[in-house]
């Protein structure tokens, strides 16, 4: 028996020292609150979210905290955004990826007396039906129908979608805007390439070599660019066919600056995660709210000043 | 392993009298309960002033438990059987997107498209049953294959009918439907808002919602969750066929000998985890109204992991239902608790598997201390 409380007393320790010492380190004035994402754990696009909230946060002496749902699966989300509004924070900012599973926990904490911002993913009038304070993004749909429209400019008739998140709404409404601004049907034109490097990369290959005669690529973020660029480099058409992506990362700014992606559309994450913190630590403090909902993008980047891209790449970029 | 499958003249050995002490011993859900006490005494600890005891924290780890419950039961009978499904998570998403297409899609009524998806499911997990029997391949490769094969369709019949992976509208569909409150529906609701009125729970504050309480009522969810247990746990240690069950894992050959119709036994236990499966996507799909191709990935492993933290043996012929749902109650407090606790969230799978692996070592150490097996 002495052996079991042993090793009750073992098991104890192990796993309550580091939870302390993390539960210690976030701490500041009072105000609290907490962004909850639809990411899963692998999405390397949210890091500029976590040091734009984390940047906020220690600017404002708040306390702050990431959550996601480990696997991305929706309803799990539901769930922490349920949690978070027990916990009783100041504020909550999340992404309102699909509307039918989130809306009610959402309204439910907006209900509960916590102030609620809604960031990245959504639209403004769901954000407004849903009782959130306001909006900080980028529309999905009016984004790729812009990048559709240049990309028509220049000459462009057919293209491949890369979409490695296909399962949320806001990924396909990338591609969809993007063939409503070519004025050509999205048909097969989108691939689900999966978030496997390997796999998005085989697959690009295998879609460009059974379909020569596509002219661009479309890729949603750096899950799928990065692969994609890989990609183009085996089979020669780096710099030769038209090619631009959602959002920027290192290598996508490596790719602008080497003349083989023609553009990235910054949608400026920071901004969508930094904005909402000081503006619910102000409301909270002084009462004071912009008046209307926020569009941190879309900004086209191209080769001519990347300096300040380039720098923070990945990092608040 | 399977002494409860056995028939022998009274002066056996194996029918000698026990304490009645060391019997309560050596149940293998005492790990489970010692596991359930650690993690409640941690965590009461460490987020008590979170709001993870308030009223709405209570349901949130309550709810996620009862989810992770409903396919442990599952999974523990067919483990116990001695094979593995690990089919199921596809199969949530499968099942919720059946309904979600056949009710809103086709127009059908609800409790038609559900009728026919726990049709559809139980007639798979048949299909895994007797694939495995007739191969005699291993569980873990012919579930493996439809584990992709069912994400795979989910995604196809999602794209190929309405060009959307998620699908909504679900919750309008099912309004006034007899069968969908059996799933997505709330009990208690009254006995809920009379404690919100007298103040003992709180309440909405502002909105079209102010007043009401803040938790509505007991989901349905935790009552197929308790239901599901209590069915579980009277079939395999009160009846006959759980004496099966517990012989085809244990030892199949010798089971056959006695006339245990192990095939059966197993088929019928894929076709129940199936079920289990459909009821989780069922029950999802009415709560949020939609249904996602990407729903209840990973899930197979939840449900295992809540079934081996719950004392019941990878290689079949040993385990109980009451086990897998204390797992499956460790598994959802731990996983919930560690937001209330405030851990850093790219640690977050860290801590759970150092937690689950502590959990699994400390119960097989009671175990083998207990029963003084090597």
């Amino acid at each position: 028996m002495n052996r079991i409380i042993k090793n009750l007393a073992l098991a104890a320790t192990v796993v309550a020292a580091p939870l302390a010492f993390t539960a210690g380190t976030a701490q500041a004035e009072g105000e609290k609150y907490i962004l909850v994402s639809h990411a899963p754990d692998s999405d390397s696009w949210w890091n500029t979210i976590k040091n734009g909230i984390a940047l906020a946060g220690d600017q404002m002496g708040v306390e702050v905290e990431y959550r996601n749902p480990p696997s991305g699966d929706l309803a799990d989300m539901a769930r922490i955004i349920q949690q978070a509004a027990a916990s009783k924070p100041n504020g909550i900012i999340t992404t309102l990826s699909d509307f039918d599973v989130l809306s009610g926990p959402i309204s439910d904490a907006v209900a509960q007396g916590i102030n609620v911002i809604i960031m990245n993913s959504g639209s403004p009038e769901q954000a407004r039906e849903v009782g959130a304070l306001m909006y900080v993004g980028q529309p999905e749909y009016d984004a790729g129908y812009a990048a559709g429209l240049r990309a028509s400019g220049d000459g462009v008739g057919s293209f491949l979608c890369v979409n490695h998140y296909i399962s949320s709404p806001s990924s396909t409404e990338r591609c969809q805007g993007f063939a409503d601004g070519l004025g050509v049907d999205l048909g097969n034109q989108m691939i689900d390439s999966g978030q496997d490097p390997a796999e998005i990369k085989n697959k690009v290959l295998a879609y460009l070599s059974a379909n020569p005669g596509t002219d661009a690529i479309l890729t949603l973020g750096p899950t799928s660019a990065d692969p994609t660029l890989a990609a183009l480099d085996e089979n020669g058409l780096a710099g030769d066919i038209y090619f631009g992506t959602f959002d920027l990362g290192t290598e996508i700014v490596k790719g602008i600056k080497a003349g083989i992606i023609n553009w990235g559309i910054d949608q400026q994450p920071f901004l969508q995660a930094y904005l909402p913190v000081i503006i619910l630590a102000n409301y909270d403090r002084y009462g004071v709210l912009p008046g209307n909902n926020i569009n941190s993008g879309p900004g086209f980047v191209t080769a001519e000043g990347l300096t300040l891209v380039e720098k923070w790449a990945g990092e608040y970029r | 392993m399977s002494e409860t499958a056995q028939t022998a003249p009274p002066t056996d050995e194996r029918v000698k009298e026990m304490s009645s002490f060391r019997k309560s011993l050596i149940r293998p859900e005492l790990g489970g309960i010692c596991g359930t006490i650690l993690v409640f005494v941690f965590f009461f600890l460490t987020a008590r002033d979170s709001g993870m005891f308030s009223p709405a924290g209570v349901m949130n780890w309550s709810v996620v438990s009862a989810q992770f419950t409903i396919i442990a039961v599952g999974a523990c009978l067919l483990m116990i059987a001695g094979e593995f499904d690990l089919s199921v998570g596809s199969m949530i998403g499968f099942a919720g997107m059946s309904i979600a297409l056949l009710s809103v899609s086709f127009g059908w009524p609800v409790w038609l498209a559900i009728t026919i998806t726990f049709v559809l499911c139980m007639a798979i997990g048949a299909f895994n049953g007797w694939l495995v029997v007739k191969t005699g391949l291993p569980s873990f490769i012919v579930t493996l294959a439809f584990l992709f094969i069912l994400r795979g369709l989910t995604i196809f019949a999602a794209i190929a009918t309405t060009r959307k992976t998620i699908i909504g509208g679900v919750r309008d569909v099912a309004e006034g439907d007899w069968l969908a409150p059996i799933f997505g529906g709330k009990i208690f609701t009254g006995f809920f808002q009379w404690m919100g009125d007298h103040g003992w729970i709180e309440t909405f504050v502002r909105g079209s919602k102010a007043g009401q309480p803040v938790v509505e009522g007991i989901p349905m969810l935790i009552v197929w969750a308790l239901g599901l247990v209590v069915f579980g746990h009277i079939v395999l240690t009160k009846t006959r066929f759980g004496n099966w069950i517990f012989a085809a894992g244990g030892d199949a050959q010798s089971a056959r000998y006695t006339g245990v119709p192990v095939n059966r036994v197993k088929i019928i236990m894929f076709m129940f985890t199936a079920f289990c499966a459909c009821v989780f996507a069922t029950a999802q799909v009415m709560e949020f109204g939609s249904a996602g191709a990407d729903r209840g990935v990973l899930k197979e492993f939840e449900a295992i992991i809540s079934v081996v933290i719950g004392g019941a043996l990878l290689t079949g012929g040993y385990g109980s239902v009451i086990g897998a749902a204390l797992g499956a109650l460790i598994f959802g407090v731990v996983q919930q608790g560690l937001f209330f606790a405030g851990v850093e969230s790219s640690l977050f799978r860290v801590f759970l598997g150092v937690i689950l692996l502590l959990a699994v070592i400390l119960n097989t150490y009671i175990r083998r201390m207990i029963t003084g097996e090597k």
